[in-house]
């Protein structure tokens, strides 16, 4: 049975209805519109659904709508705008980054939480921040670029 | 308007109406005489039609002198648009900014090929280049006539035609055409793909006098991806659309017999679609589908299990009847009689193993079926064959069906995007509305077509002095070409294959590709049958540089057994046999790059339970040359391989945009090492069981090499050939012949994964 959810979504509150087992996933893409959390594996795996829950990283995916409560919901197409980029945003764009793109929202939510947490962090630490989470074009070489790129406008 | 690469919300008449005033046509079509003669030549207000053999199918100048350049191929990520974009406003003489690429719409390209081969600059750029040349002479002598001075006496400064003697003397593109279609024959060789070639009279310029192409220009459709500003084909969505998800079996071969609906009666809109093989079912909601996917019961039919074991699998390559034998090139001398004289003779053997694409994404694909037309937008590399599949499929004219092409979540050659296509279009027709379908993670690594799996025998003959007289190289798989690299045929997809029709699997293999000058020299290729003729998850087909990572790897491991064998330097004996000139310039810098320290292999006198060791390996692919150095760490404890770094030397020909290579290159070697340590599609004798990331591991950023350093050699004077995957096939021989360097051990069966390596060890 569908049930009535008022979830904080980059700053606004969005009011949806929706069987309270469905994904955040699908709320966000197909209630919301919000394109960019993109389904990758439904299984917790690949991190293309990656969306900042209070804060912190969390699998779109695999959390049920009817967990997140007032909790705060961050995109990112809330991250940051072509105005107000954030560092990671300007560091994936000076770096070139992407190929196809689609899994950038892992790598950017994930690495933004750390870096928030993390200043001036080690390559070690970095990667290990990052460990599991997959880009199958094989960008990886370049997102360390990015994320140290990033780490260091950040101080 | 930034993102160069998408045509879905511009259609081209609309593009040239949004420069400015479209010039309304008055009667009959202009032709070209009547347009000569009145004065105003080669412009046409109405569109010729979209035929390989029009300048207008590749080239127009908007209302507000922007350049519209229309292109038959697309950009799986690697920025090819930028490098075409490149190519045209250097033969038109416009700044680069003033130069949109559409890619891939069937509406506004012609059948270029798509993404194939790494083709895109090769054959789909040199194609452009004419046209855009071409389209500067037209507007050269355009501007004659109205300038009234000779065209030999104008030339073109940022999109102006003026007079060389005086720049007051001028006309822009904008006022000679802007806004109307060049209706210009061009020399077209009537073909279509890949081969397609319409030249016209003009000739490209002197590389010598090139100044954008060759730089390192940005690309623009980074920031809308960061921003969240990109439309991926899964972001798709039209009004009244549904969505889809398909069900496949648990046994490969068993077809539904009994499908109970009621079983998913309880969920909102759920319906099923069944015909024959086919199922499927639709909701209205994305969740609700997936759920009704996974609550239908289906009754399959017994079908055998279809595979042998895992283990037993190269056992059945080697000892399955070939279906089809190719010695390409020629063989060089006598092979058989040149063994009979040897004085020693080296062979080894090699194994490869299934891999799948594994699309970040698993495909998808929304059909919309109107008034008899269709609409489908799609992350295919090749739009146009897949209107060929539809039209086909749905048995309608292929003019009534409209491909779109929108970035997908991934492309590696021949993954599931063409047969998400064609499921899309069938379950679009059946429930009457447009249909959103994307397969779920288990169907994008379980059930894309697969790179062959494949064993290489190579072996030699050596004289008493240690001379190779005799080469010979066999290649025995899966074919590549099982299912064709593009959907347009539906026995080629698992739309058309789980409906009923007839099969036409097809053979295709290779060999290396490389100049080693032996006098004797046979290399050759076998294909064997499919171990399920029809919808089978271990169908195969392409796969990045299809092939060529396989053959590569055994035949440039084998020329490191060689070189070990008779205690010679890795590339000392290469260079020894290469005759090609830009092969050993390749090798050479690589060398140079690297600090090569000239030795045989394997590195003695390591001790302790971490060994270090370096590998080089080169291979040609269509004209490109690249040569790599893995230096790599073994663990000797528990077979982890850690590849530090690469060194690649990479010569494709001209350089168009050296940035482009560089980030292409990187990934190439990214997924090359992936493929190398961990990649092996798993599965029982019912089904592949490698369904997700824990089941199909790839490459950690943990284990992602510190260092990728490229050496770009750039040959202006040379017509540019691929980059996209030729820096793949190497990958896994350099990685080996590394480990032979650190151990003395080597390894003949990809994946080189933890317990392979250990087990090689010990």
């Amino acid at each position: 049975m569908d049930q009535r959810f008022t979830l904080k979504v980059n700053g606004k509150n969005r009011t949806v209805e929706a069987d309270p087992d469905t994904p955040l996933l699908y709320v966000l893409r197909n209630d919301i519109g919000l394109n960019n959390p993109h389904f990758g594996c439904g299984l917790a795996q690949c991190g293309a659904c990656t969306v900042h829950f209070n804060g912190q990283p969390i699998r779109s995916c695999v959390t049920p709508v009817s967990a997140v409560g007032d909790g705060k919901i961050l995109t990112l197409a809330g991250l940051g705008t072509p105005e107000k980029p954030h560092p990671l945003q300007k560091a994936y764009i000076e770096e070139e980054v992407p190929q196809c793109g689609y899994c950038i929202n892992g790598w950017i939510m994930t690495a933004a939480a750390f870096l928030r947490d993390k200043k001036k962090p080690t390559d070690a630490e970095i990667r290990s921040a990052l460990e599991g989470l997959k880009c199958r074009c094989g960008t990886h070489v370049a997102i360390l670029r990015a994320v140290k790129r990033a780490a260091a406008m950040m101080g | 308007m930034t993102r160069h690469e998408k045509s879905t919300t511009f259609s081209r008449r609309s593009l040239l109406r949004a420069g400015g005033a479209l010039v309304v046509s008055i009667g009959a079509p202009i032709t070209l005489d009547t347009a000569r003669a009145a004065g105003d030549a080669i412009a046409a207000s109405v569109k010729p039609p979209l035929m390989p053999d029009q300048l207008s199918s590749y080239i127009a100048v908007n209302a507000d002198g922007t350049i519209s350049a229309f292109f038959g191929k697309m950009d799986m990520g690697q920025g090819l648009f930028v490098a075409v974009g490149q190519i045209v406003a250097e033969e038109l003489d416009v700044p680069f900014k003033s130069v949109k690429v559409f890619m891939g719409d069937t509406a506004s390209s012609v059948n270029q090929g798509g993404a194939s081969g790494s083709t895109g600059l090769q054959q789909g750029g040199k194609q452009m280049r004419v046209a855009a040349a071409e389209a500067r002479r037209v507007l050269v002598e355009m501007a004659a006539d109205k300038l009234g001075i000779p065209a030999d006496e104008l030339t073109v400064t940022d999109g102006i035609v003026h007079a060389k003697s005086d720049a007051t003397k001028s006309v822009s593109y904008a006022d000679l055409i802007g806004g109307r279609y060049f209706n210009v024959q061009l020399d077209w060789n009537k073909k279509y793909g890949n081969p397609l070639y319409a030249p016209g009279k003009a000739q490209p310029k002197d590389p010598k006098e090139h100044k954008i192409v060759g730089q390192p220009i940005r690309r623009e459709d980074i920031a809308p991806k960061v921003f969240a500003q990109e439309n991926f084909c899964t972001d798709i969505k039209v009004p009244g659309m549904v969505h889809a998800r398909m069900i496949r079996p648990t046994v490969a071969g068993a077809v539904p017999v009994k499908v109970d609906e009621a079983s998913i009666k309880d969920i909102p809109t759920a319906t099923v679609v069944w015909d024959k093989g086919f199922l499927g079912v639709v909701a209205d909601r994305e969740w609700d589908a997936i759920k009704a996917s996974q609550q239908l019961n289906v009754e399959w039919s017994a079908a055998a299990p279809p595979f042998p074991s895992q283990a037993a699998l190269y056992d059945h390559i080697r000892s399955a009847s070939p279906r089809k034998r190719e010695v390409e090139p020629k063989e060089a001398g006598n092979v058989d009689d040149a063994f009979k004289t040897a004085a020693r003779v080296i062979e080894a053997e090699y194994e490869w193993p299934f891999q799948s694409h594994s699309s970040m994404g698993p495909a998808c694909s929304l059909v919309e079926i109107k008034d008899g037309h269709v609409t489908c937008w799609s992350g295919t590399q090749k739009s146009h064959f897949v209107r060929a599949g539809i039209a086909a499929i749905l048995n309608m004219p292929e003019d009534n069906v409209h491909v779109i092409w929108t970035p997908g979540p991934g492309s590696y050659g021949r993954n599931d995007a063409d047969d998400a296509a064609m499921d899309a279009a069938v379950l679009a027709k059946a429930v009457g509305k447009p249909v959103r379908l994307q397969y779920m993670r288990n169907q994008g690594t379980g059930w894309d077509p697969k790179g062959p799996a494949s064993i290489h025998k190579a072996r030699v003959a050596l004289d008493a002095q240690g001379n190779v007289i005799a080469y010979d190289f066999l290649s025995k798989g899966f074919s590549r070409v099982d299912v064709d690299t593009n959907g347009s045929k539906p026995y080629d997809t698992l739309a058309g294959q789980t409906l009923g029709v007839d099969l036409k699997s097809g053979d295709g293999f290779g060999v290396p590709a490389e100049s080693y000058a032996f006098a004797n020299k046979r290399t050759a290729w076998e294909t064997i049958a499919p171990l399920l003729d029809r919808a089978s998850p271990l169908r195969s087909s392409h796969l990045r540089d299809p092939v060529g990572p396989q053959i590569h790897f055994a035949s440039e491991s084998f020329m490191d057994e060689v070189a070990a064998a008779l205690n010679m330097d890795a590339i000392a004996f290469r260079l020894r046999y290469i005759k090609d000139a830009r092969d050993a310039a390749v090798i050479k810098a690589a060398a140079e790059k690297a600090g090569w320290q000239t030795r045989p292999s394997p590195h003695k006198g390591q001790t302790g339970d971490k060994v270090s060791g370096r590998g080089i390996a080169y291979a040609q692919r269509n004209g490109t040359r690249v040569a790599m150095i893995a230096e790599v760490d073994v663990d000797r404890r528990n077979g982890k391989i850690h590849v530090r770094k690469f060194t690649v030397a990479h010569d494709c020909g001209q350089i168009i945009n050296p940035d482009g290579i560089r980030m292409t290159v990187e990934g190439n070697i990214v997924q090359g090492v992936s493929r190398t340590l961990w990649e092996e599609v798993k599965f029982s004798q019912k089904n592949v069981t490698s369904v997700d990331w824990m089941t199909y591991p790839i490459l950690d950023i943990t284990e992602t090499p510190e260092e990728i350093d490229v050496v770009l050699i750039n040959h202006p004077e040379i017509a540019p050939s691929g980059a996209g995957e030729p820096s793949s096939r190497p990958v896994a021989a350099a990685i080996a012949n590394a480990i032979f360097d650190a151990t003395g051990v080597r390894i003949r069966r990809v994946p080189f994964s933890p317990d392979h390596v250990k087990a090689a060890l010990s």
